[in-house]
């Protein structure tokens, strides 16, 4: 994300309730504000801010945008909403 | 560099570098703002876009390169054909690139309202780091096409050109159109995000591809109108040919040189202007090509370098014609005062032709330029660009200082024109015109000066012969008339006296056609005659 603008609070307020419903906590979050860090969005390729990557488990996935559309961003993610009763991201 | 010594508030420019562009651009790219060099695709934005930077190196201002489209590795590949070697301009803190290419490995969803600031974070990032003033973005449409929010997109367009602005650097950016003359760009917004534009266009015309380069807009500065052919060559990238530029800047000079021939100097009251450029028209067979050695031989024997382009015999044939005139080709290479140029013209283009003429100049040096023929590359283009052409080959020859040749061959035997000398009678300083007489049964050769810029010429239209020993000039016709049109009319002698009777003050001076007894003052010598 981009400095500490509105847009970058959101995202992270979204993220941080998507995952804290859906994932138990169970989850490591890295912020980096591309601003200070620009070498690691240039090593990753990044264009849009935030951009929302996940690492693990395999496969790597991007979301960009600031995360409200929750349905989305648990495709993206390939996370099964929590109606289902497994916890974890669950690969395809 | 135009506006530099002028009130600070008027819009500085950049010189690119790209020293025919410069001319058009009236000193180069307005500094620090965005130019959008929009085209069709294969109209070679890429590669004005890296020419833009390369350019820049050249001159020691390191330059960024942010791509949307091509990876970064395909790029550095496909300019090195060019002679720009970007990988080791990327090692020596030259240049930098932002590679934005997509990716096809990394699946994006888009969850919410997005902005483009880590590319703007990396496009700073990469021009704090090489200290850049040149930055370079290919392609705008394809950041559309990358992301499905459009309107999105051309917010954030706007805000990359003027975080662009913020930086300090003067910047290229390429968009796509569909059409050479249809909308600037293919989004409708990308000539709105850029202070300037310029178009690209390859246009198809008489299954001939034409490149030309247009400044649309440059905001607040000035530059030439209208569009310019160009050209991209290897080892050279985009080279524009500046018509107007050229003629502007033409010297003159009073120098006289010889045609090779004693009588054709009289003729033409003394010889050729140094920079002038003399067309010879005739029919095939009616001695062009022996002129043209002739024109070689003159300078070679006056110690001068001479350049032959000939396009339509083959190098063998023209030394051995050349030696049945007595000349020796072979012997003037090797003495290293001729160079003989031989090629058939369909080879390329004329852009590139002219191109490649201009490089073998530069190189050679000469001080006459004979091409034998135009006609022959008539047909490799269009009307419109065989003009630029010649406007462009001329001007590039007087400009240099070079005194040219030309020789058109004319489609009919007896008299008549051709599209060549149409176009380009009023480009050329000389005109001569060498014709078939037909004459009692027998086919005679006649020459006569048309025109000649700024000189007294004899008027009289002579008989020569070509023997062992070139071109021998004989009497003039005159108990003929008709000959230019083509149908020579005999005439009795009475008849002419009674014609001249009428200019009672001219008849001694026309009638005795000694060219050395003609007055010295050719601007005198043209008020004493008839005009006919």
């Amino acid at each position: 994300m981009t400095g500490t603008s509105p847009r970058a609070q959101v995202a992270i307020a979204n993220l941080e309730r998507i995952c804290a419903e859906e994932l138990q906590g169970q989850y490591e979050l890295e912020i980096i504000d591309v601003l200070e860090h620009p070498q690691r969005a240039e090593d990753e390729k990044i264009l849009a801010t935030p951009t929302l990557i996940k690492q693990l488990p395999p496969p790597l996935r991007r979301v960009i945008g600031d995360l409200s559309d929750k349905a989305k961003v648990l495709l993206g993610l390939e996370v099964r909403p929590q109606s289902a009763t497994s916890p974890t991201p669950r690969a395809t | 560099m135009t506006s530099r010594n002028a009130e600070p508030l008027s819009v500085e420019k950049l010189r690119t570098g790209i020293s025919s562009l410069d001319i058009i651009a009236k000193g180069g790219l307005p500094k620090n703002r965005t130019t959008l060099i929009s085209g069709t695709a294969g109209s070679g934005k890429t590669v004005f876009g890296i020419h833009f930077l390369a350019a820049g190196i050249q001159l020691g201002e390191p330059g960024v390169f942010v791509t949307f489209e091509e990876s970064v590795t395909d790029v550095k590949k496909n300019m090195h054909s060019f002679g720009w070697d970007l990988a080791k301009w990327e090692k020596e803190g030259m240049i930098a690139f932002v590679d934005a290419s997509p990716d096809p490995h990394i699946d994006t969803v888009e969850a919410g309202g997005f902005d483009l600031g880590a590319l703007v974070a990396r496009v700073q990032n990469a021009v704090k780091k090489v200290k850049a003033t040149r930055v370079t973005v290919d392609s705008l449409g394809a950041v559309f096409s990358q992301f499905s929010d459009q309107s999105m997109v051309r917010g954030e367009l706007f805000r990359i050109a003027s975080a662009l602005k913020g930086m300090g650097v003067t910047a290229v950016l390429t968009a796509e159109r569909t059409d050479d003359h249809g909308p600037v760009a293919r989004f409708g917004v990308e000539e709105f995000i850029a202070d300037n534009v310029m178009i690209l266009r390859n246009a198809l015309e008489d299954e001939t591809r034409r490149r030309t380069i247009e400044i649309l807009k440059f905001r607040g500065c000035d530059h030439q109108k209208g569009e310019y052919p160009f050209t991209i060559i290897p080892h050279g990238g985009v080279i524009v040919i500046p018509l107007s530029a050229m003629q502007l800047s033409m010297k003159s000079s009073d120098v006289r040189i010889s045609s090779g021939n004693k009588e054709l100097d009289e003729m033409c009251g003394g010889g050729f202007f140094r920079d002038s450029v003399t067309l010879l028209s005739g029919a095939t067979g009616t001695g062009k090509t022996l002129t043209v050695a002739q024109f070689l031989q003159g300078g070679a024997l006056a110690g001068e370098k001479c350049l032959l382009l000939a396009f339509e015999e083959s190098r063998d044939q023209l030394v051995r014609n050349a030696q049945g005139w007595g000349f020796d080709f072979d012997a003037m290479e090797k003495k290293g005062t001729l160079k003989v140029v031989c090629d058939y013209p369909d080879v390329q283009g004329l852009e590139d032709w002219l191109v490649t003429i201009q490089s073998i100049i530069n190189e050679f040096k000469p001080q006459r330029v004979a091409l034998d023929s135009l006609s022959a590359l008539e047909n490799v283009g269009t009307v419109k660009a065989f003009r630029e052409f010649v406007i462009g080959l001329t001007s590039f020859i007087k400009h240099q200082e070079i005194t040219g040749m030309f020789t058109s061959t004319t489609g009919s035997l007896m008299g008549g024109d051709s599209i060549t000398e149409s176009h380009i009678s009023t480009l050329t300083d000389s005109i001569i015109l060498l014709r078939y007489v037909e004459m009692f049964g027998d086919m005679k050769r006649g020459l006569t000066v048309l025109k000649m810029r700024g000189s007294w010429h004899d008027k009289a239209i002579r008989e020569f012969t070509i023997d062992k020993g070139g071109m021998q000039m004989g009497r003039p016709f005159r108990n003929v008339t008709g000959i230019l049109s083509g149908s020579p009319v005999h005439v009795s002698p009475a008849d002419i006296e009674r014609v001249w009777r009428q200019f009672d003050h001219d008849v001694g001076d026309r009638r005795t056609p000694d060219i050395a007894a003609a007055p010295k003052d050719p601007v005198a010598a043209k008020a004493k005659r008839p005009k006919s």
